[in-house]
């Protein structure tokens, strides 16, 4: 445990930056906190309850450029993006929620398929957590397994003091390298219990017993009941830190184009709809059963990973409210 | 508010519907559709001036029809846009009990869609006056700043559809943006995708449009996306005198031909 003071984070920005990195950071712009991409410290909000986008961006963008190519007389070529020049990302201050999802991710993403594009940015990435010390009646991260001051996926974490210090846990060897270049930033922690400094997130329900009860809810009458009001958008699987679907598509002219992958939601109607026309998720209900249905019955069966951290991002951002937290404890009591 | 949960009991209990669609109290302060089937859930139901979802949604959507027959909660914006529906031919009268609220919270029930479109033709709603000073900013813009208004709006559209899901005029089964053969709009969220979206779904609400500003409270992005249909709104009342929503009559404005239309736009 070590503490670094407030006024030199600046210094550690700038030692990311100095070294190549581009750092994907909470901004508040327009009326809302969003990870962007920043070009100085000044930019980044330190103090904010949720992001209304997460981080997956900085390994999942909602576009990712995947080749050119040219069809011509002589035949088709094309030309793959190289990854290698994929700059190096670091998503600074991500809560412990947004850290957590980028395990989930990388399991669909490396699972059976390596995906090129992926796990070159995930390799190239670093990332900087931050403890929470408020939420909001959205958050239910306790929940899911993961708590205000969890560590798991971060490479450094953060962890702010009254006085605007903060503590820093070096977690990772690629944290280590980082505390090692800049070795003068970094002190000896004072002896602080960071439990006490944490927000205490209520526990709605526990996710392995969601598991065991919701593996046999196929047929329910719930999903019919809580899908009424759903309005089919995608919003929530697009502000999802673990949505994963995708689309791909190519664009361009006759004699070539751009081929490119970009989010695609579960709960769009047109989500599952064959070429003969049929559709075998025809109505809401079987959409938002999907939604749930993966993150707790077939992500933790498969690749041994839960769908959700309890961000809250989808709850804040439904247009009709169809509160995740809500919906799941209804389903433990039916 | 006590008169639309008597009612909705008493439409219930005889089963004259099977469900009513209303509005309920959600979670962190907000309001969202609740849809009751039975009686004693009937105390749920509440109207005030928060109440801002377009219920008429829900109306022709084969999730709600196959419940049975339905009751809506209906505030003077839903009114308009079931006579939209109707003369779109989305809505038959007799499938649906309308509990119309007034902005004063009285219920005001209609034995008819004709008791309806004398109602809104009596009862005429304009533009908040958060749009009213937004559209003005817009109009004193040059056509440059406007593009780049736009553009800077349409930058942070993330293409999740929420402005078409939760609008009752989009009531099209199969989207023009579902196309794949051909492709009219592009899928992805880039900037030319985000245009051809927005400025593709403001066309076609051209003249449709029940000004609910619902699109625009939907966006999770907080994109003020209403303001380009309220727009075509006004251009079109000034072009053609009327406006959407008041009338039974089956001619959609931009489809209907008629000999004194003002051509100026031709030139």
């Amino acid at each position: 445990m070590k503490l670094i003071k407030k006024e030199d984070l600046p210094g550690l920005y700038g030692y990311l930056a100095s070294a190549g990195k581009k750092i994907f950071a909470p901004v508040r712009k327009n009326g809302m906190v969003s990870f962007s991409f920043t070009s100085a410290f000044e930019e980044i909000e330190m103090s904010y309850i949720q992001t209304k986008l997460s981080a997956k961006a900085a390994a999942f963008p909602k576009i990712e450029k995947l080749m050119k190519y040219t069809i011509q007389k002589e035949g088709q070529s094309y030309e793959p993006y190289d990854v290698e020049k994929f700059p190096g990302i670091v998503v600074w201050g991500a809560h412990p929620c947004d850290a957590a999802a980028f395990h989930p991710l990388n399991a669909v993403f490396t699972w059976e398929t390596h995906d090129k594009y992926f796990t070159r940015r995930m390799e190239n990435l670093l990332i900087i957590g931050l403890s929470c010390t408020s939420h909001d009646e959205f958050c239910f991260c306790t929940s899911v397994g993961v708590h205000p001051g969890d560590t798991k996926g971060s490479d450094i974490q953060l962890t702010p003091l009254p006085g605007g210090d903060y503590l820093a846990e070096i977690i990772t060897t690629k944290g280590e390298a980082v505390a090692a270049a800049v070795p003068a930033l970094f002190s000896p922690a004072p002896g602080l219990n960071k439990e006490e400094l944490v927000t205490s997130v209520e526990k709605r329900f526990d996710h392995e017993a969601l598991h065991a009860k919701i593996n046999g809810m196929f047929d329910h009458p719930v999903w019919k009941e809580q899908a009424l009001r759903c309005i089919g958008c995608g919003a929530c699987t697009y502000v999802c830190p673990i949505c994963s679907c995708f689309d791909i598509q190519d664009e361009g002219g006759i004699f070539g184009g751009l081929r490119y992958r970009c989010w695609d939601s579960c709960g769009f109607g047109h989500f599952t709809i064959h070429t003969s026309g049929h559709n075998p998720r025809e109505s809401q209900d079987t959409r938002w059963r999907q939604r749930l249905m993966h993150k707790f019955s077939y992500q933790p069966q498969r690749q041994e990973v839960f769908g959700c951290v309890g961000c809250g991002r989808c709850s804040r951002n439904c247009p009709v409210d169809m509160n995740i937290s809500e919906h799941l404890t209804q389903i433990m009591a039916v | 508010m006590n008169k639309l949960k008597e009612k909705a009991k008493e439409l219930l209990s005889s089963g004259a519907v099977q469900v009513v669609v209303g509005y309920e109290e959600g979670t962190g302060g907000k309001i969202r559709p609740a849809f009751v089937s039975r009686p004693e859930d009937a105390d749920k139901l509440l109207y005030n001036a928060d109440c801002h979802h377009n219920l008429a949604l829900y109306l022709y959507k084969h999730e709600t029809k196959r419940i049975g027959k339905m009751a809506v909660v209906a505030p003077p914006f839903v009114l308009r846009s079931i006579l939209i529906l109707t003369t779109e031919f989305q809505l038959e009268e007799d499938s649906l009990v309308v509990l119309g609220v007034t902005p004063e919270e009285e219920l005001i029930e209609f034995a008819n869609f004709k008791e309806i479109e004398t109602w809104v033709n009596q009862h005429p709603i304009g533009m908040k006056e958060k749009d009213r000073e937004m559209l003005n900013r817009l109009n004193a813009m040059s056509r440059d700043e406007r593009w780049q208004f736009w553009q800077n709006e349409f930058s942070k559209c993330i293409k999740c559809f929420a402005c078409r899901g939760t609008c009752p005029m989009c009531s099209c089964f199969r989207c023009t943006v579902d196309y794949n053969a051909p492709q009219w709009i592009s899928v992805g969220s880039h900037q030319l995708g985000n245009f051809d979206w927005h400025l593709m779904r403001a066309m076609h609400l051209a003249g449709r449009c029940s000004v609910c500003g619902q699109c625009g409270e939907a966006c999770p992005m907080d994109i003020p996306v209403h303001l380009l249909s309220f727009q075509i709104n006004e251009d079109i009342f000034k072009m053609f005198g009327s406006r959407a929503g008041l009338t039974l009559k089956k001619e959609s404005l931009l489809s209907t031909w008629k000999s004194n239309d003002v051509e100026n736009f031709i030139r």
